[in-house]
């Protein structure tokens, strides 16, 4: 058994251990902080399969900024554990859920031990037209370029889970603006990191946008970075939360799906169709829509955890 | 063993025990994060078709990678509107649960509508 | 040369994982919070920081390895401040019964 081998089977183990202590575990804070550890151990696990830029979105977007969602509703919901202990399911309940799950798991493990071999791949056909977009990175490529209409549609689902989470705003709160006033005295360490940190990590999050074209990044990874930049000067109470109300706000907002759909309809006047782009000017083409797609994620992720207004919008 | 083939069976289990977590905790934050388990463990069946389909130079088969990763921001954002629903269902009743209670005690800070 | 690179990497490494190790036995055995957070911070400080000594020969260029250092600074940056702010809401909690 190779090193390699024996890190595998460790790394395996070790993210079913974290899982279970995140299904098993008494109390839900313990469970969420088992949720955000078992994210950072899949990412490591994602780069052994040889897929960076899931691995980057997996520790920034599926670990962190869920984990910081996470983290916020169960100390919210810390006194309302208690109440839900009698509903816990029987015994003969629980047989019947294992036997299902664990028919569930023998299923899915049969499919994976049966997969064919070779395996069907679409890795030629974008090797092939790889060189017409002038990127280096294939996942770039198939996101912005010959996926291009699901990256819309996703950044429109982004749009949409904002709309949802601020209609859930009591009626009197509407215009008025999530999270916590700015406060007089920030407390020293939070304010320290946030007033440390955001240079370094707005230029580390444009630097992995930018170098998404070519190497392992791109606009998602990108703009979660610039998305916890300012989360962490929320939190620190530095700065607050603008008014659901507010333009500016709205408009980053929608920036990344609008300015996506108006490249992919002048696609039919300019270039051979819906979602064409221009042969020799794609890479300038896909990098200006990848930047306001990062303006967006950055407003629209921060907005999202902030959750909706509670304060009472000013006249 | 390969690495893909290892980490499909960790993606199965992972499935199984996320659905066993989202049948049988009562709570709707624990089923929220079984729902991302369960989420995970299909994203990871993703990547190892994606690595098993690598050809053409490539480490691994682009398009099922592209896949996951809209994935993880689309599962991202139902988290989101997850959460605020419960924290919302807190605010107007005071308690969490999914159970359609007749005698659900009064709300937390009052009524807000 | 690349020798003496080669048994410095793994002499660095191996000392980087002891000090990890230590800090996880620290945090599974001392009894409460401060003290845990003690355990801990030395594995990043010092563990990270002789991981990446021992990686900064291996990689190719020179940007490269100050983009390795560039990590264990930030990671410093937010452990300490992370460490900080769990010592302080425990001191606030009081000391377990």
């Amino acid at each position: 058994m190779s090193v390699l081998q024996a890190l595998d089977i460790g790394l395996a183990a070790l993210v079913l251990a974290v899982a279970v202590w995140t299904i098993f575990a008494r109390e839900a804070f313990a469970a969420v902080v088992g949720y955000v550890a078992y994210g950072l151990l899949l990412s490591i696990v994602w780069v052994r399969l040889f897929a960076v830029d899931v691995a980057l979105t997996e520790a920034a977007i599926g670990s962190g900024v869920t984990g910081v969602l996470l983290i916020g509703a169960a100390a919210r919901l810390r006194e309302a554990e208690m109440a839900a202990a009698d509903e816990q399911p029987s015994e003969p309940q629980r047989f019947w859920a294992s036997f299902l799950c664990v028919l569930v798991t023998l299923a899915l493990a049969g499919v994976v031990l049966s997969l064919p071999d070779p395996a069907p791949t679409l890795a030629p056909e974008a090797a092939q037209k790889l060189a017409g977009t002038g990127l280096g990175n294939p996942i770039t490529a198939v996101l912005i370029a010959f996926r291009s209409f699901d990256t819309m549609l996703e950044k429109v689902v982004l749009v949409l889970a904002v709309v949802g989470v601020w209609s859930l705003a009591p009626d009197r709160y509407w215009g008025g603006a999530p999270g916590a006033p700015r406060a007089a005295r920030p407390e020293s360490t939070l304010a320290f990191l946030a007033q440390l940190l955001p240079p370094f990590g707005i230029l580390i999050g444009i630097h992995i946008f930018w170098v998404g074209a070519d190497e392992p990044g791109g606009a998602f990874q990108g703009g979660a970075i610039l998305a916890a930049m300012w989360m962490i000067t929320m939190m620190a109470r530095l700065t607050e939360a603008p008014p659901v109300s507010s333009i500016w706000l709205r408009l980053a907002l929608i920036a990344g799906p609008a300015v996506f759909l108006a490249t992919g309809v002048a696609g039919v006047a300019m270039a051979s169709g819906f979602f064409a782009y221009p042969a020799g000017f794609a890479k300038p083409l896909i990098l200006f829509i990848e930047a306001f797609m990062t303006l967006s994620i950055a407003v629209t992720l921060p907005m999202l955890v902030a959750g909706p207004p509670r304060r009472l919008p000013r006249r | 063993m390969s690495a893909p083939t290892l980490a499909g069976l960790i993606g199965a289990a992972l499935v199984g025990l996320g659905l066993y977590g989202l049948i049988t905790n009562p709570q709707p934050l624990r089923k929220i994060l079984a729902f991302n388990l369960i989420g995970s463990g299909v994203f990871l069946l993703f990547g190892i078709i994606a690595r098993k389909g690598a050809a053409a130079g490539f480490v691994a088969d682009p398009v099922p990678q592209a896949m996951v990763i809209t994935g993880i921001v689309v599962a991202f954002s139902a988290s989101a509107l997850a959460i605020a629903l419960v924290l919302r269902l807190f605010q107007e009743t005071g308690r969490v649960t999914l159970r359609p209670d007749a005698s659900a005690g009064p709300p937390a800070n009052g009524a807000d509508t | 040369m690349s020798l003496v690179l080669d048994i410095l990497t793994i002499m660095a490494i191996c000392a980087g994982a002891f000090f990890f190790f230590a800090g996880t036995v620290g945090l599974l055995r001392f009894p409460d919070a401060l003290s845990r957070l003690h355990a801990l911070t030395k594995a990043d400080n010092l563990g990270l920081g002789l991981v990446v000594l021992g990686l900064l020969p291996r990689t190719g260029s020179l940007f490269a390895s100050l983009k390795l250092v560039a990590v264990w600074a930030l990671i410093q940056l937010a452990g300490a401040t992370a460490a900080q702010l769990i010592a302080r809401a425990a001191r606030r909690k009081g000391p377990a019964p």
